[in-house]
């Protein structure tokens, strides 16, 4: 019999919402539904065989492929007497598509066994083609101590940040307002609203005088933004989140990514109005900052896993980064071109492109220019705001 | 019945499904709950649902979802040249307005389409509704109410309750973020592509002409080549056509004929630059490197 972590007995209920909570703890979203799947379903199978036991539960308590791979070590770390309570999202790693799928059974017993532990995401140290924090090359609008033209790295101070987001915000909304107008009901509408037709045609005999009509309505941008996290962007991290933040809050045609060395989709993590919680699901950053960048196969695996989302859609991909790539600017380019052919417009919002003297001369930003729909600065609260003019333009 | 019965007939019709996905589906049909079903484009999500109507023998009612697909298409709509030829009728005749209007907003005015025709089956038919995700979330939201009432409310009449209950499949290609709502109304399973030992009996079940060492042969070239970086990863029905292609050549080993493997593999790599990116020499290294 397996060992479990418990030290005293309860009723089966009592463990499974502690399985609940204990899911919903480490960001899998588990409601009573759940639990009441559960106490249903033990019925069905035979609740002696642990493995049994992992796939029923897996099926009900998981809805997501993040957390279909993430299951095998939560269900250990609460069932098991494994010393793991709580885990940190992870990046989403190719590599690691199958997850735990083919642990083998016989290791469930093993009480002390550190399988599954310390799985951390290292990034790599490569330093190179990293910008100094201290750069010569100081913004144009330094002087005037402005909170709409400074130098995002100026904000230091926790409420200039507040301030900082909550301009982000704003101007996320502005855009997002844009895109999303929706209109259905139009009087110059191709389509014959056929029901309102019949409706109206009951009073007038049969005749169908008023002919109202429908058009499907426009179709919103969905946008998409890319933040790199590296130690290179760590002073503007902050800021883009926020602008993140207000871009995707209530919408859900937006997605955001966070990527050094990996790529993370965080979406749900800034949508989650619980700040804490939030903070603990973006536990990337904390991993990636201070490691080197690699643009292009954090694009490519965009492109893998979310073409077919951007095909046939109306996409924006604004990518937020300064463009030192410690990879291959080969991958890049090819990233590029294949995210270009799926047909949607490429927004690259470079932070140093605002600082005075600066030349796109870097590899990775020369190769990645016959690309890019819109190559604009965004180190000052004003140049985001002077986005919005740009992106109508696309 | 069993999750393992589930498993062994779903195996009996030709369907080889990981113990993950027989567990899943047992739940789902014990529950009469809905499955969702996300994974990559080739991996067999749809042949579930084809399979699991098969197996108890019963209708599969499938919706294709894309972008713009509305109720009209997907629950009902009215039958409005009918409603048009009733109200001239009727006025002739002279029934007064709340009879006509009552009478062609009823049942038999009524286009069924594949949502509401599932829950009025006698016998519970397997709904498929595929690619889920090409749709808009305004559908998904239609759909919240069909998934977890099983009920359909339409204005006219009201609400139409199921007969049965569908046994429901969803299937995503797990990109487009579908709704929380949505998902946590279904029980969830991702499918990967399989690995060698279930493709190697997938391939031995389909295709039992295929001998064992070519079918051999034939699912490791496919398993390194999808190791390999191209856009579109062949799926398992690729595998399955390019077999069926092999043995129609005539061609018994795959290093035998290296002109014809190549010419072979369009089977396999359905874009230019992945052609591009398998030349003869690399097609012939992953033949001969596993074989």
């Amino acid at each position: 019999m397996a060992i479990t972590r418990f030290l005293f007995r309860t009723s089966i209920q009592e463990r499974i919402v502690g399985f609940s909570h204990h899911m919903r703890d480490n960001g899998v979203t588990t409601t009573p539904l759940e639990v009441h799947s559960t106490l249903r379903l033990l019925r069905l199978i035979d609740i002696t065989n642990i493995e049994e036991v992992r796939l029923a539960l897996k099926s009900v308590f998981t809805n997501n492929k993040e957390s279909f791979v993430r299951f095998n070590e939560l269900f250990d770390s609460y069932w098991l007497n494994d010393g793991k309570q709580r885990h940190d999202h992870k990046a989403i790693d190719p590599s690691n598509k199958k997850g735990n799928l083919s642990q083998n059974f016989p290791n469930l017993f093993e009480v002390n066994s550190s399988k599954g532990t310390g799985k951390t995401d290292v990034p790599d140290d490569e330093k190179d083609g990293e910008t100094e924090s201290s750069g010569e090359g100081k913004l144009i609008a330094a002087k005037i101590f402005n909170k709409t033209t400074t130098d995002m790295r100026e904000f230091v101070l926790p409420e200039d940040e507040n301030k900082a987001a909550e301009a982000a915000r704003r101007i996320a909304n502005a855009i997002r307002y844009r895109w999303s107008r929706r209109r259905k009901a139009s009087k110059k509408g191709g389509i014959l609203d056929m029901r309102r037709i019949m409706r109206k045609s009951i009073s007038t005999g049969g005749e169908p005088l008023k002919l109202p009509r429908k058009r499907r309505p426009d179709l919103p941008m969905h946008l998409i933004g890319l933040v790199d996290v590296s130690g290179s962007m760590q002073p503007y991290a902050r800021v883009f989140l926020s602008f993140m933040k207000g871009l995707i809050s209530n919408d859900m045609r937006t997605d955001a990514f966070l990527f050094h060395t990996k790529l993370m989709c965080v979406s749900d993590a800034l949508r989650d109005n619980n700040t804490l919680r939030a903070a603990n699901r973006l536990s990337i950053m904390a991993k990636g900052f201070g490691g080197g960048t690699k643009i292009g196969a954090s694009l490519h695996q965009f492109s893998d896993q979310f073409m077919g989302r951007i095909f046939g859609h109306k996409t924006v991909v604004i990518i937020m980064s300064d463009g030192y790539d410690s990879g291959s600017a080969n991958v890049l380019e090819k990233a590029l071109s294949r995210l270009k052919k799926s047909g949607c417009k490429i927004v690259w919002l470079n932070p140093l492109l605002g600082w005075k003297n600066y030349e796109p001369v870097s590899q990775s930003i020369k190769i990645s220019l016959p690309y890019i729909d819109c190559f604009a600065p965004c180190n000052t609260l004003q140049s985001l705001a002077d986005l919005e003019n740009k992106l109508e333009l696309l | 019945m069993q999750w393992q019965v589930l498993k062994k007939s779903l195996f009996e019709h030709k369907y080889i499904a990981t113990k993950d996905l027989a567990m899943s589906l047992h739940i789902a049909l014990n529950l009469e709950r809905p499955i969702l079903l996300e994974g990559d484009a080739g991996v067999g999500k749809t042949q579930v649902a084809k399979t699991l109507a098969d197996i108890f023998d019963t209708e599969l009612i499938r919706l294709q979802c894309y972008e713009g697909l509305d109720s009209a298409a997907a629950i009902y709509e009215w039958n409005y040249q009918r409603q048009l030829l009733a109200i001239r009728a009727s006025v002739d005749t002279g029934s007064n307005l709340r009879d006509i209007e009552e009478r062609i907003f009823s049942r038999s005015y009524l286009m069924e389409r594949p949502l509401l025709r599932a829950i009025q089956q006698q016998k519970p038919p397997v709904l498929l509704i595929d690619e889920i995700d090409r749709a808009d979330e305004e559908f998904e939201a239609f759909l919240l109410e069909i998934l977890s009432e099983f009920q359909i409310t339409i204005p006219e009449i009201g609400t139409i309750s199921a007969i049965s209950k569908p046994m429901v499949v969803l299937t995503a290609n797990g990109t487009r973020t579908l709704s929380d709502a949505l998902r946590r109304r279904c029980i969830y399973n991702f499918i990967p592509y399989p690995d060698r030992e279930t493709e190697l009996s997938i391939l031995e079940r389909q295709c039992p002409e295929i001998g064992v060492e070519l079918a051999t042969q034939i699912v490791s070239f496919v398993q390194s080549l999808r190791k390999e970086d191209l856009e579109k990863k062949p799926g398992i029905a690729e595998m399955l056509d390019w077999a069926a292609a092999l043995s129609g050549l005539g061609i018994n080993d795959i290093t035998s004929d290296p002109e014809a493997l190549q010419s072979s593999l369009v089977c396999l790599l359905k874009t230019q630059s992945d052609q591009y990116s398998i030349p003869t020499l690399v097609s012939q290294k992953l033949a001969s490197g596993n074989s």
